[in-house]
């Protein structure tokens, strides 16, 4: 076996046996995360929309599920699921927006669990999860349609975006609603830095779930996440000094 | 029944198709192409699906009279007449590619020259949402490095060209990058390994 697969496989060993062992500790593992303002007024935001009868807004992206983006489609789907499990009771569904096929189908069938774990089966409508476009251009296009009209107060647009996300996230702010903005890509990093309030940067997409309470597995994989960060951070230095010594040597 | 047939058929799959990745044995390396084709024909069956769901969206909106269904109409009229000059003339014709090439490829165009008036303003409205230390920096490089790229005319800029903007670009940036790609990674890994528990379900089941 090559050396590269040899190391991706022991990390992913590594981390499974991690994720299992902490997870079987149960309340062992006290949670205790930084505190990530977006989360909060998020959370807040759903309640002002419970509250007024407007929509919240899911924007999945454009990742197709055949491709390594897909990890960010499902951290958004999971964040849908948890939103809409706890505004299931609003008299306005929230509507989730798709730039692929087979992701609108996850949302569908995340939607109608999403209910049914609440006790509202009869409040889900198929229409919720849609694709608005296949392209990437063409989903921004034609979800500003959704963002302008449909009465939404709250928006999360988590996934897999390019820098067309400045289109969306341009449009929520003229619509004076509040956004929680997330993105697998960095040109997509840097348009949510300079236009939305409280952009989520790097690993923080994947970390959403243990912020909003998704379930101890989201919780215990954040401690995962630290602990193999922490680990690439001795080995990066470990590296360097080596290579160091080995230069004055 | 649903309820444990979906996760066992998605951890089953997803364990397979990494086992081929990392222990290319014949035989496991060959099913793992094998799925990895049936998921790229399952996910084009869900196109078809996904604009069945499209249209249905816009024909409810034009009966229920909702805001702007002109747009509706509009956007049906067009899917249909190209769904049937696609069936007629084939997906690899002239006015097939014609129709992509002045149509298409000119609107997403436009949308990103849109997008560079967008990121201008946000820029210009970044310092008045939200007024610290990172928003100065994060506008000042950009400035830093368009001076760098952009062509000017008449004059050149000494410095900014040959030594701050690669610099930048070259040293700051893409040691930052490699930074948040590390944490992407490893989210995106995580994820991975909680949908292969069957912890984390975005096909739905509890």
């Amino acid at each position: 076996m090559p050396l590269p697969a040899l190391a991706g496989l022991i990390l992913v060993a590594f981390s499974a046996v991690l994720l299992i062992g902490l997870f079987l500790l149960k309340d062992r593992v006290k949670a205790s995360f930084r505190k990530i303002p977006a989360f909060s007024k998020f959370n807040k935001s759903i309640g002002t929309a419970v509250e007024n009868g407007t929509r919240i807004h899911f924007s999945l992206g454009s990742a197709d599920i055949v491709r390594p983006r897909t990890a960010a489609s499902f951290s958004a789907i999971s964040v849908l699921r948890r939103i809409v499990e706890m505004a299931a009771t609003s008299d306005a569904p929230p509507v989730a927006t798709a730039g692929d096929a087979s992701l609108a189908i996850l949302s569908q069938d995340s939607l109608r669990t999403a209910y049914r774990a609440a006790g509202a089966d009869q409040q889900y409508q198929a229409d919720s999860g849609r694709v608005t476009g296949l392209t990437p251009f063409s989903y921004a296009a034609a979800t500003l349609s959704t963002i302008y009209d449909e009465d939404i107060s709250s928006h999360s647009i988590m996934g897999g975006f390019g820098a067309e996300v400045g289109l969306l996230t341009d449009a929520t702010e003229r619509n004076d609603s509040f956004t929680l903005a997330a993105a697998d890509s960095l040109p997509a990093q840097a348009v949510l830095f300079a236009s939305v309030e409280d952009p989520l940067i790097g690993e923080d997409l994947y970390v959403s779930g243990a912020y909003l309470n998704a379930g101890r597995a989201h919780m215990v994989s954040v401690f995962v996440q630290d602990t193999l960060r922490w680990l690439i951070v001795l080995v990066l230095l470990g590296g360097a000094t080596m290579k160091l010594l080995a230069g004055l040597l | 029944m649903s309820r444990y047939f979906a996760p066992a058929i998605a951890i089953s799959t997803g364990l397979l198709v990494l086992l081929g990745y990392f222990l290319p044995l014949g035989s496991l390396a060959g099913l793992r192409v094998v799925i990895v084709h049936w998921a790229v024909v399952l996910s084009g069956a869900a196109v078809f699906v996904g604009v069945l769901n499209l249209l249905s969206v816009h024909v409810k909106k034009i009966r229920t009279k909702e805001k702007n269904n002109i747009y509706s109409l509009l956007l049906i009229a067009s899917l249909l007449f190209t769904l049937v000059l696609g069936m007629i003339s084939g997906s690899n014709s002239s006015i097939m590619s014609n129709i992509f090439n002045t149509i298409i490829l000119p609107v997403e165009a436009s949308l990103m020259a849109i997008m560079a008036v967008t990121l201008i303003y946000a820029s210009i409205r970044l310092l008045r949402k939200r007024n610290d230390l990172m928003s100065i920096v994060f506008l000042s490089v950009a400035v830093l490095v368009m001076l760098g790229s952009a062509p000017l005319p008449f004059i050149q800029l000494p410095l900014f060209g040959d030594l701050i903007r690669p610099k930048i670009v070259n040293v700051f940036a893409t040691s930052g990058a490699r930074g948040i790609l590390i944490g992407v990674a490893l989210g995106t890994l995580l994820t991975g390994l909680r949908v292969l528990m069957g912890v984390d379900r975005p096909y739905g089941g509890k």
